[in-house]
């Protein structure tokens, strides 16, 4: 079909033309029906389509029944925010609009939420860190929401490549932070968390994670609900907070009153806070257990001779070296950590109470998983925890990378690719740690 | 009367718990389901046990008091309303209970009037002020429930309970969920008969609700009054409606 053929309204088109009848651009949005998170979560029909990360979290904003998306360019998250701007034209989204840079994204968001309506932000890498302050203060004003973070390089020189180390920012600011491994996880993690972030209980905004462009540019098989259908609208008079403040009019600007007053209630009442937001992190257990099948997934773990704990992109390239492994007659398990805030701690207590060997694969240099895996089962498991590989900067991770460790953690070959010092758990050759430390 | 008969070690019990203990969430204390209720940190089944042990506190302990928050304190709406007078209903049946409202959250600078109010940022002053060992939260917005229980349970020796209309609160000793009017109506009827088994006569003229100092002060020196005599006012209704809270926006439960 040519250029010409598909051309409907060309500026020869005669004048006395019969205009065809106007279409509305919200009518499909407007058929949406709303059901509940059960029914979407665990009972409506899903069919798969091919689509990449971003074209996924934009079909989870299209089902999550939003008021506000705030974008602000950078790389790789602006085409996704670009497609949630779609939705705002089909009447999918309520209010959408560009802030001037990422701190005042993430004030409005505030503001949003605090205002009581749904709300959307993403950014990435230089972004997050950007917009950390006004992210870091979602949880103490308990204001729930879904960010998106596709994650990537954040140090200088410049770079935009893939590089997760902004999750370890991230991880103790008192939000919820899930991270999803491909397509299927971002779609179905924002939706979820939603509901659970308003969870009156909770009252928290979620984070939802992925490795950039490995994610968002990429395409994969995504198991969706029919589009027709919707989450309800957030309840916010249902929230563990009232909406702005309802009891003092004309509204403050900010909820809570400053509580810096130098003296012991003042402390007091921060630390009782502080203790309240970590309480509702640790509350949000059992949504996610509920409304996405558990803080994390198992597979093979039962008589493994080694097991694979990894989170995103990660657990993508573990599951291929496991498949390897297998190949070369070793059993090993994995363990995709689905939930960093909350950690699943005590599962991963129970399932690496007998394991031998862990190998913790990660996306950025300081080993900010090895380090909460070694943290969780410390005392309660006497595994060797090797601490990598870790890739950075960009770097892909080969799968043989990954089989390596597993390999010369069985046979206690030494690594070349692991530091010595990101090899813990009670298997560890002391003389090789003492030797070590004395050559530091 | 029915008691419980658990033999599990209580969790969260009347303090003062130390300087800064861990939150009942970090003690590994999870909310009920819908149904059940909390008993010193223990998951309990049958709720009616936990508001029978609420009206035992309540009776016994030296000036126990009730705390009503902005979702009873405010008519917002006629459920507002009805929850307030369901309320009144249980302080009804407490001889000699204390109300001292928490009416809103910020913090009280200079200094705060123990016999006034009530506050989130230092609610251990009006425990101590008052010497109040047994109390009950109802109608505050949940974070800010938890924050006053937390402070409570390090700071003072005062058995705290939350009727709570969400998920309850792990923080109180004793607590239950979903309290929609009927269920704080039955409450009432509970402390009744708890009270009728314990013996515990309600003074004839209804006058069982025992003024603070201040209250006593601008209710012309009376020490004591009805609370089933008291009504929500026209000002406080459209005060609430004024501000935009329309019936539908904060309808809640029920």
């Amino acid at each position: 079909m040519s250029e010409a053929e598909v051309k409907t309204n060309t500026p020869s088109a005669p004048a006395a033309a019969v205009a065809a009848p106007k279409k509305d651009p919200h009518a499909e949005a407007k058929k949406q029906r709303v059901v509940t998170p059960e029914y979407m979560f665990l009972e409506a029909p899903r069919t798969k389509e091919f689509i990449t990360g971003s074209e996924a979290a934009k079909e989870a904003i299209r089902r999550s029944n939003v008021d506000l998306a705030i974008a602000y360019p950078i790389t790789p998250q602006s085409e996704t925010m670009q497609l949630v701007g779609v939705l705002y034209g089909e009447g999918y989204v309520k209010e959408y609009y560009r802030g001037e840079e990422e701190v005042g994204v993430m004030a409005a968001i505030a503001g949003g939420s605090r205002s009581g309506v749904r709300c959307y932000p993403a950014t990435a890498g230089p972004g997050t860190l950007r917009g950390l302050e006004g992210i870091a203060s979602w949880p103490g004003h308990r204001l729930p929401a879904v960010a998106m973070f596709t994650c990537r390089v954040v140090n200088a020189p410049l770079a935009i490549q893939p590089d997760n180390i902004e999750v370890s920012y991230l991880l103790n600011c008192g939000m919820i932070v899930f991270h999803a491994e491909n397509q299927q996880d971002m779609f179905d993690f924002t939706m979820a968390g939603f509901t659970i972030s308003e969870k009156n209980d909770v009252t928290l905004p979620v984070g939802v994670c992925c490795d950039g462009f490995f994610v968002t540019h990429a395409r994969g098989y995504v198991r969706m609900q029919d589009r027709g259908i919707k989450l309800p609208p957030r309840e916010a008079y249902r929230g563990a907070v009232p909406v702005l403040d309802a009891e003092n009019p004309p509204a403050r600007l900010s909820r809570d009153a400053p509580v810096q007053k130098s003296n012991f209630m003042a402390y007091n009442i921060h630390a009782v806070w502080q203790q309240e937001v970590w309480a509702a992190v640790e509350r949000s257990r059992k949504y996610i257990n509920q409304y996405m099948g558990g803080l994390l997934t198992a597979e093979n773990v039962d008589g493994a001779e080694a097991v694979i704990i990894a989170s995103g992109s990660a657990a993508a390239q573990s599951r291929e070296a496991v498949r390897i492994c297998a190949e070369k007659g070793i059993k090993v398990g994995l363990i995709k950590v689905r939930s960093l805030r909350p950690f699943p701690t005590k599962e991963l207590r129970e399932l690496c109470k007998n394991t031998k060997l862990i190998v913790v694969p990660e996306f950025n240099y300081v080993g900010w998983l090895a380090k909460e895996v070694a943290t969780a089962i410390y005392g309660y498991s006497n595994a060797k925890i090797i601490g990598g590989p870790r890739v950075y900067g960009g770097q892909s991770m080969p799968v043989e990378l990954i089989v390596d460790e597993v390999e010369s953690g069985l046979t206690g070959k030494k690594s070349t690719n692991v530091a010595m010092s990101s090899i813990m758990g009670g298997a560890v050759n002391q003389d090789e740690v003492s030797h070590f430390m004395r050559s530091i | 009367m029915a008691t419980t008969e658990d033999k599990r070690e209580r969790i969260i019990v009347p303090g003062p718990a130390g300087f800064h203990p861990p939150s009942a969430a970090q003690l590994g204390v999870s909310l009920p389901d819908p149904g059940e209720g909390l008993f010193y940190g223990l998951l309990e089944k049958n709720e009616d046990k936990v508001i029978e042990e609420m009206a035992r506190k309540m009776l016994t302990s030296p000036n126990a008091t009730l705390f009503p928050g902005p979702m009873v304190l405010w008519a917002w709406n006629e459920h507002a309303i009805e929850k307030a007078k369901a309320t009144l209903e249980i302080a009804a049946q407490i001889p000699n209970v204390m109300i001292i409202p928490m009416p809103d959250y910020r913090p009280k600078y200079p200094k705060i009037d123990p016999e006034e109010v009530i506050n989130p940022n230092h609610p251990n002053l009006t425990i101590w002020g008052n010497k109040i060992e047994a109390c009950i939260f109802i109608g505050v917005h949940c974070h800010y429930a938890n924050l006053t229980l937390k402070m409570i349970r390090a700071g003072t020796n005062c058995c705290t309970m939350a009727i709570c209309a969400e998920q309850g609160h792990e923080d109180a000793m004793l607590t239950i969920r979903d309290s929609d009017v009927l269920k704080l109506k039955k409450t009432a009827q509970i402390f009744k008969k708890v009270r009728e088994e314990m013996g515990i006569k309600l003074p004839e003229n209804g006058d069982n609700v025992r003024f603070t100092g201040t209250q006593s002060k601008v209710h012309g020196g009376k020490t004591h009054t009805n609370p089933l005599t008291f009504m929500p006012s026209v000002a406080g209704t459209g005060s609430a409606s004024a501000f935009g809270h329309s019936a539908e926006q904060m309808k809640r439960e029920g």
